[in-house]
């Protein structure tokens, strides 16, 4: 009886001493966020070579910080815009570029740009290879004068053959949202 | 040689090694030779006139098993000799020891047996369990379900696998028990915290799953059920082989596999609800009164689809989702398995030493490992696509020793000693923020029970249990996090290191607990019986309520665990009533549970990221009351008619802010009426509906959000729950008899007959679909 009760207290001990002795364990090591998009960057073009760039910046991620913006400044008018938009991690030094695999997977991306309708025209200008829209180059007609709202959403496996989807409809494109980033912008 | 000195004699005692209490009437013989006696009332016997030589005595008991003793006959010779019981009287020991479920006599507790277990070969442990009266279950999808018994979930309920208590990440709503169903012989639900042998923080209960009982025969004994089912175009199969011998060794194996594809709703299609398991088990041991082993190694290896629909992005998803009827994503009928799934491993050896000794009882030692690893895989792009986002590792080692004194009467005493040791590893590849730490964490127990019969009528049980916890995490924060929820100020000791945008933590709890139980069995008369318990038990918050920190991408919110949580404490008062008469049986079991500091998930917002905004689930502590009733009634009409039903509420009140708890079960109603007809191939017919109500009581955690699309802000319903509903399910089977050993049974099940649409309150799933429609089951099963 008392050597099963030594037994006993021999594995307990052991089993305590094992947890204890495991205390001084290496530091896990710190996760590096990968596929993370910190940054944002829509610029657009005129033709007279003039730039409003649009900036969204989250670097603390899901942490509670919300994202910050920036808007270079007001868009001229009836004036025709090229646009582009960049993704980017910049977590990484130098930062990751996220469009280039936001490219490199076309058919199961798009950008959409809702806006205020007060504030003109934006269409797509570049094609994936079934000759649906992706959404990273766009062209843009401002109005003559307005104030609103433009909000650039990247979903990820769109449905792109949805009603109205490849005019720039999110309605129902379905899939699931990378980016979802609003501007306030104005037309002078 | 002539001169023998033939003057000896030999005298003693024949007591029962059980108890050391006197036998009498054993017959005690020489062998070869005319002398023999008999034990009197106090045991004793003498034997005189024996040479000096050495002899063989052979001693017998009517109910006691022969015992042949060798004596070297010198001088007078004093002895004691302890018989043993029969086999079959063994057996009536160890079955008594089954039903009190290590001291817990007067739990509320539930039985499922064999039978209803096979029927249920290609379902999950959760779905068998929603047999027993009281227990619902909490869903993600169908195949990932989660047992609640009272109301209460997740890491208040602790599931005992032969005699293992199952370590496999069960703080997660979405994290389903790992068990192999077809290697389980019967189940018991004990409602309640009272079996104190098992745990001291199951404040919900204990779900006790035991493997098949060996006799010591020599039987050979096999089992294979094959099933189909046309929900999901699923198949099942497995196989048992037990082998079992009469000088005691014993061997069981089993093998198993399912599979099934995408299941549908009455209207559509659920893309990616494809799951597959495979499953081993196997057991040798040896076993006789005095002493046995038994070792045990079981696998299973789970994958499961999760409704495409189901995997969003942010909050502006979720609100398309819940206003569209139909999931956004219906595919064609597939068997694969795309992300988002879930692909869970778990391993569980045990190795178990018992002895008997006498005029004490029985001592058993265990030591037991399990190995739990759990990848999540959601939807990414890139070179990530097929890496997992979520990869924890929880390795769980296990000592205990239990002692029951039987030598009493009247008491039965149940003392225990475990000590554990766990450690979670959190794989760093996945390029994903930990929702879980790296931690460690030792528990040291020790429990005592007292059981003992006052008089006929009234028995009763005492319980005392300590726990001890200790949890040793390695958590890195994102700084801004860190300083939001004023951990700098309360915290700062636990740093480790600054690496600018997140900090290493060190944070370490310990945790004193006691639990008590205090309960009554009393029968009124031979068909009145009633059942009173009491129990305090404590659980201290489990590393998902502490540590949970980020987005939980499957599920498009952020989870935020609070440090400062501390351990809750329930006191449950039960109370049941129970008839049994030739026609009617009918038990009502009831109870109050009053729990401080419960900790639950709340919504508390949303916050915006430069994906959209994400609503926010934290933990938070409040004082819970549950108050429930549990009934059941079984009525046999004729030899052949019978009506069984069964009937449980629960209400549930957040004390503090006095409104409803979240996710408390609805009130839910089963009526079956069966016929049975023995002389057609015991034919069984059984027709059930089903009745889940509306949980009206519920919390408004709905919150506000806005939508790009539109420009505007929008109310975001998550917290109304669906509508009730009601199912009808028909089954029937026969057993064919070939001889003794042999038999088949065949069976035929139809679940959800009138392919009725519906959605249920606590199914993550129900915002994005409806649940499963009718489902066409055969399953034959070969007994030989």
């Amino acid at each position: 009886m008392k050597n099963y009760f030594k037994l006993i207290s021999i594995a307990l001990f052991t089993l305590l001493f094992v947890a204890c002795s495991s205390d001084d364990d290496a530091a896990p090591e710190p996760v590096n966020e990968e596929e993370v998009i910190t940054t944002v960057i829509a610029t657009f073009t005129s033709e007279s070579g003039a730039q409003v760039i649009l900036t969204s910046r989250d670097l603390d991620g899901e942490g509670p910080n919300g994202p910050e913006t920036t808007i270079s400044g007001a868009f001229s008018s009836s004036t025709s815009y090229t646009g582009a938009v960049e993704f980017r991690n910049e977590l990484e030094d130098p930062y990751e570029d996220i469009t280039v695999e936001v490219l490199e997977e076309a058919l199961e991306h798009q950008v959409f740009y809702n806006y205020t309708s007060d504030l003109g025209m934006i269409s797509y200008s570049d094609e994936d290879a079934d000759g649906n829209p992706i959404g990273l180059n766009v062209s843009y007609e401002t109005s003559s004068s307005a104030s609103g709202t433009i909000t650039i959403t990247l979903r990820h496996e769109p449905n792109k053959s949805g009603a109205g989807v490849n005019e720039g409809d999110i309605t129902n494109a379905g899939g699931e949202t990378d980016v979802e980033v609003s501007f306030d912008v104005e037309v002078q | 040689m002539n001169s023998q000195n033939c003057n000896h004699s030999l005298e003693g005692y024949v007591l029962d090694f059980h108890n050391g209490e006197p036998i009498a009437g054993a017959t005690l013989q020489i062998e070869n030779s005319q002398l023999r006696t008999i034990s009197d009332s106090n045991g004793k016997f003498i034997i005189n006139n024996l040479c000096e030589s050495s002899l063989e005595l052979i001693v017998s008991h009517i109910s006691c098993d022969q015992k042949t003793v060798e004596i070297d006959i010198k001088n007078t010779i004093q002895t004691t000799i302890y018989l043993e019981h029969h086999i079959e009287e063994l057996e009536m020991v160890a079955i008594k020891g089954n039903n009190s479920n290590n001291g817990a006599i007067s739990a509320q507790k539930e039985k499922i047996d064999k039978k209803i277990i096979d029927n249920f070969s290609s379902e999950s442990l959760g779905t068998i369990l929603k047999q027993a009266k009281g227990v619902s279950s909490i869903n993600t999808g169908n195949k990932i379900v989660k047992p609640v018994i009272n109301g209460l979930h997740s890491s208040r309920i602790a599931i005992m696998n032969n005699n293992v208590r199952m370590e496999d990440q069960e703080w997660g709503i979405e994290h389903a028990p790992n068990i192999d169903v077809n290697a389980i012989d019967n189940i018991t639900v004990i409602k309640g915290s009272n079996a104190l042998a098992y745990a001291g923080d199951a404040i919900g209960g204990i779900v006790i799953l035991k493997p098949l009982r060996y006799l010591n025969k020599d039987t050979l004994y096999g089992k294979t059920i094959a099933g189909f089912q046309s929900n999901g175009r699923g198949y099942n199969l497995s196989s048992m082989l037990s082998k079992s011998f009469k000088n005691g060794w014993f061997a069981n194996g089993n093998v198993g596999y399912k599979q099934n594809g995408d299941l549908n709703s009455p209207d559509y299609n659920l893309t990616n609800t494809g799951a597959k398991s495979f499953s081993g088990n196997g057991i040798v041991g040896y076993q006789n009164f005095e002493y046995g082993f038994e070792a045990n190694l079981s696998y299973i290896d789970n994958t499961m689809g999760i409704l495409s629909a189901s995997h969003i992005g942010n909050v502006v998803d979720l609100v398309n989702a819940i206003d569209n009827e139909e999931p956004l994503i219906i595919d064609d009928f597939s068997y694969a398995i795309n992300s988002p799934k879930q692909e869970v491993t778990h391993l569980l050896g045990k190795i178990n030493f018992y002895k008997r000794f006498s005029t004490l009882g029985k001592l058993s030692v265990q030591y037991d490992y399990q190995n739990n690893h759990r990848f999540e895989f959601d939807k990414r792009i890139g070179d990530d696509r097929d890496k997992p986002a979520v990869d924890l590792e929880l390795i769980t080692q296990n000592v205990k020793s239990d002692l029951i004194i039987d030598k009493f009467d009247n008491s039965t005493i149940y003392l225990g000693v475990t000590g554990k040791y766990q450690e979670n590893i959190a794989n760093p590849e996945t390029g994903v923020r930990r929702l879980i730490p790296d931690y460690e964490k030792t528990d040291v127990s020790f429990y005592g029970i007292w059981n003992t019969t006052f008089n006929d009528k009234l028995k009763g049980d005492f319980g005392v249990r300590y726990d001890y916890n200790f949890i040793d995490a390695q958590k890195y924060y994102i700084t801004s996090r860190w300083e939001e929820r004023g951990y700098n100020v309360d915290f700062s000791d636990f740093i480790v290191d600054n690496l600018g945008t997140q900090l290493l933590t060190n944070p370490t709890f310990s945790y004193h607990n006691i639990s008590l139980s205090v309960g009554f069995v009393y029968s009124i008369n031979k068909n009145n019986g009633l059942i009173f318990n009491y129990g305090l038990s404590s659980r201290p918050p489990n590393p998902s309520e502490l540590f949970s920190d980020g987005l939980h991408h499957s599920a498009a919110r952020i989870e935020l665990g609070d440090l400062r949580l501390t351990k809750e404490m329930s006191n449950r008062v039960g109370l049941s009533y129970q008839l049994e008469s030739n026609k009617t049986t009918l038990n009502i079991d009831t109870f109050i549970n009053q729990i401080n500091d419960f900790i639950y998930l709340k919504p508390t917002g949303t916050q915006s990221t430069i994906r959209g905004a994400f609503p926010v689930w934290e933990y938070f502590k409040t004082n819970a009351l549950l108050i429930g009733i549990d009934t059941s009634f079984d009525y046999q009409f004729t030899e052949y008619w019978s009506l069984n039903s069964k009937f449980s509420y629960v209400y549930g009140q957040n004390t503090k802010e006095d409104i409803p708890l979240i996710d408390i079960p609805a009130f839910k109603l089963n009526n079956a009426l069966n016929y049975k007809l023995k002389k057609w191939n015991q034919l069984n017919i059984r027709l059930a509906h089903e009745w889940v109500g509306k949980q009206n009581r519920y919390p408004n955690y709905n919150f506000e959000t806005y939508i790009p699309t539109t420009e505007e802000y929008l109310e975001v319903d998550i917290s109304t729950p669906p509508n009730a509903f009601q199912l009808i399910h028909l089954y029937g089977d026969v057993t064919f008899l070939f001889n003794e050993k042999m038999n088949l049974n065949l069976m035929l099940g139809v679940t959800n007959l009138f392919d009725t649409t519906y959605r249920e309150y606590l199914n993550r799933l129900r915002y994005y679909a409806d649940d499963t429609g009718r489902n066409i089951t055969i399953q034959i099963k070969f007994n030989y």
